[in-house]
């Protein structure tokens, strides 16, 4: 069983990393600032999200689970909320590189 | 041990190497960024040291609120950036500034690569004493016991801060209001942000707060996320920035340091002296200053962010 565990875990979080990579490559390479924006959030919620769900079978209790989601809902959050900010200065103050 | 070593030399390269970057940086605006990684970067590297305290306060304060600072002054500056930028030091200053900076450097690197053997440490005589004062959390035992003086003088400096900050205004607007500007759009994003957060992290800050008796959290931590929170509400134009004139507005600010002068005199009378607490009552009259403290401070966080008086007096 805990080894089933942790095969999970390690699949999930490692599978989250991929998705922090892809994002880091896209904020690197993308051309533009709202592709760029887009890389970031597949970081943000996907890569966030699968390395929460993967620490989710090693949290101490179910408290210590519900605050690892806790985290990953209130980095969602703030991540859409700022994507939405940053993509609306774009289009008023005309593309930056 | 290798994947840890790993990490750490990891993180020990990426805080220099974003430190160079702020340094380097172009404009205002990009070092501010830079800086604020920095010190989420810093704030990793203490937790990796075992001092969490130490990381919530980097993050808190070091990193949130002196970012929001500095975000506010870059963006002020802007106008006058490119003139400030053209006039560069002249070789004499930029030397002795290099030849400062590399005796602090040297400095540093002497007391960490030449330790003495075995190092200075009060940590035992401080860890003895806990049981009788109540508190389980030794940082903050040496912030509101053993070196309650240093953390006083830190709260009147804050006020101090703001003194200054609030002089600035012209004349004319003395006692109005902040010249911090609503960013939003009414009904956009900034606003559900506004409505959705606060509620989580006033529990999240006043959570922070009391669990710094026990365990790594405190005053200036929690206050930190409560001023955030302020912020983002009048950010988000959910609530007026108040006149700097209104009495509970300076009441609040006051108050902190306030009770703690009050409860350190108490000390000549109760028990033998200035901030000593008399005993069986250190563990209530440790937690009523950190709980009027934290109003205080993050009154007076806010109120720094948000500026100078640049609006009359309404009333």
């Amino acid at each position: 069983m805990r080894i089933l565990l942790d095969t999970v875990t390690v699949l999930l979080v490692s599978a989250g990393a991929v998705f922090f990579l892809a994002g880091t490559v896209g904020l690197l390479r993308f051309p533009d600032s709202l592709s760029r924006l887009h890389a970031l959030t597949k970081a943000d919620n996907l890569g966030l999200g699968l390395v929460v769900l993967g620490l989710l079978p090693q949290a101490d209790g179910v408290l210590a689970a519900l605050k690892l989601v806790a985290v990953w809902l209130l980095a969602q959050l703030a991540g859409a909320t700022v994507t939405q900010l940053v993509a609306r200065a774009v289009r008023r103050g005309g593309e930056q590189t | 041990m290798t994947a840890a070593l790993v990490l750490d030399a990891g993180l020990a390269l990426l805080v220099v190497a974003v430190a160079v970057w702020t340094i380097a940086a172009g404009s205002a605006f990009a070092a501010v960024v830079g800086f604020v990684a920095f010190g989420l970067l810093l704030a990793l590297a203490w937790v990796r040291l075992a001092a969490v305290d130490v990381a919530l306060t980097e993050a808190a304060v070091g990193s949130g609120i002196t970012g929001a600072l500095l975000i506010t002054a870059a963006a002020r500056l802007r106008p006058s950036e490119p003139g400030s930028v053209a006039e560069r030091p002249g070789a004499p200053m930029r030397a002795v500034a290099g030849a400062l900076a590399f005796a602090v450097f040297a400095g540093l690197s002497a007391l960490v690569l030449l330790p003495a053997n075995p190092a200075p440490t009060l940590a035992p005589a401080a860890a003895v004493h806990l049981p009788e004062l109540g508190v389980g959390n030794a940082v903050t035992a040496v912030l509101l016991v053993y070196r309650a003086l240093d953390t006083l003088l830190e709260k009147v400096v804050l006020l101090l801060a703001l003194i200054g900050v609030w002089s600035l205004a012209p004349d004319r607007f003395w006692g109005g209001a902040p010249g911090l500007r609503p960013s939003a759009l009414p009904g956009g994003e900034l606003t559900l942000l506004g409505r959705l957060l606060p509620p989580v992290g006033i529990v999240v800050g006043i959570y922070i707060l009391w669990v710094g008796a026990i365990a790594p959290g405190g005053a200036f931590q929690g206050s930190a996320i409560l001023a955030a929170m302020w912020l983002l509400v009048m950010f988000a134009g959910l609530r007026a920035v108040p006149e700097t004139s209104q009495r509970w507005l300076r009441l609040v600010i006051v108050a902190g340091p306030a009770v703690f002068l009050a409860v350190g005199f108490a000390g000549f009378a109760l028990p033998n002296g200035f901030l000593s607490y008399p005993a069986r009552f250190a563990k209530p009259l440790i937690i009523i200053i950190e709980v009027v403290l934290t109003l205080s401070i993050a009154a007076i966080l806010g109120l720094l962010v948000a500026g100078p008086s640049e609006c009359e007096r309404q009333r």
